[in-house]
């Protein structure tokens, strides 16, 4: 089976869901989540990506992680746009909860209550969470 | 019905390779499809042949295997979080093959359900 289409774009377009809910160092999920999201926008899908509870602070601006001695792929998520992966949620209730803002993101978000994010999952045909 | 099946946890550290056999296994046995079981993350260790669990405990590795054999099941391990694990062709068990994240996606598109197991 092929991993790209022939030409013509995708057959079938589904809406993918991607939802970002640990830190982004410390544990592998949101650096290999990353990379997931990258791959679904080459197959043309209907990409939503979330963002909460912890994994609202992958979007953190100003992150050092030289110390620590892991790449910063922070910057990735400028480069999102690219792909045609533009729709971003952060959950309010995950944000307010850390003391940040939108202000404090690195990329143009929409936020969600959890309710309104309750409501956008269940348009979802696919969700993959990490 | 039609599953794709994601595994996203080391077969020793977590119950999640667990469930997703035991749930792959049942929808099988119960006459659904499983499309495609992709294994990603740590989740990609279920496809170590140099695995060797004491005596008394379950064998994942190899029960993947002969669930492949029986049921040819698509195993599908992601080369890039298999690399950076060590995981690669010559050390595969039987039934499990290396491939792009491509085929984790394609499985949500062509199956009626996509389930995930880890945290």
């Amino acid at each position: 089976m092929e991993e790209e289409w022939d030409e013509g774009g995708p057959e079938v377009v589904k809406r993918f869901m991607y939802v970002n809910r640990k830190a982004p160092y410390g544990t592998v999920y949101a650096l290999e989540m990353l990379e997931k999201v990258l791959i679904a926008a080459a197959f043309e899908q209907d990409v939503h990506v979330v963002f909460m509870d912890d994994g609202v602070y992958q979007l953190k601006k100003e992150q050092e992680t030289k110390a620590i001695n892991m790449k910063n792929f922070s910057p990735t998520f400028r480069a999102l746009e690219g792909y045609d992966v533009e729709k971003l949620y952060v959950e309010k209730e995950s944000l307010e909860a850390r003391g940040l803002t939108v202000d404090d993101l690195v990329v143009p978000v929409e936020v969600l209550s959890s309710e309104e994010l309750k409501g956008l999952m269940d348009k979802q045909e696919v969700i993959l969470t990490a | 019905m039609k599953f794709g099946i994601l595994v996203n946890e080391g077969p020793f550290q977590h119950q999640a390779s667990d469930s997703a056999y035991l749930f792959a296994k049942a929808a099988l046995e119960k006459g659904h499809e499983i499309y495609r079981v992709f294994f990603y993350y740590d989740g990609v260790n279920n496809a170590n042949k140099l695995s060797e669990p004491q005596a008394d405990d379950r064998d994942l590795v190899k029960l993947w295997s002969a669930l492949a054999e029986e049921y040819k099941v698509d195993l599908v391990v992601c080369v890039a979080a298999a690399l950076r694990r060590g995981i690669k062709d010559d050390i595969l068990a039987p039934g499990f093959r290396i491939s792009g994240l491509g085929q984790l996606i394609e499985s949500g598109i062509q199956a009626d359900r996509q389930i995930t197991f880890g945290d």
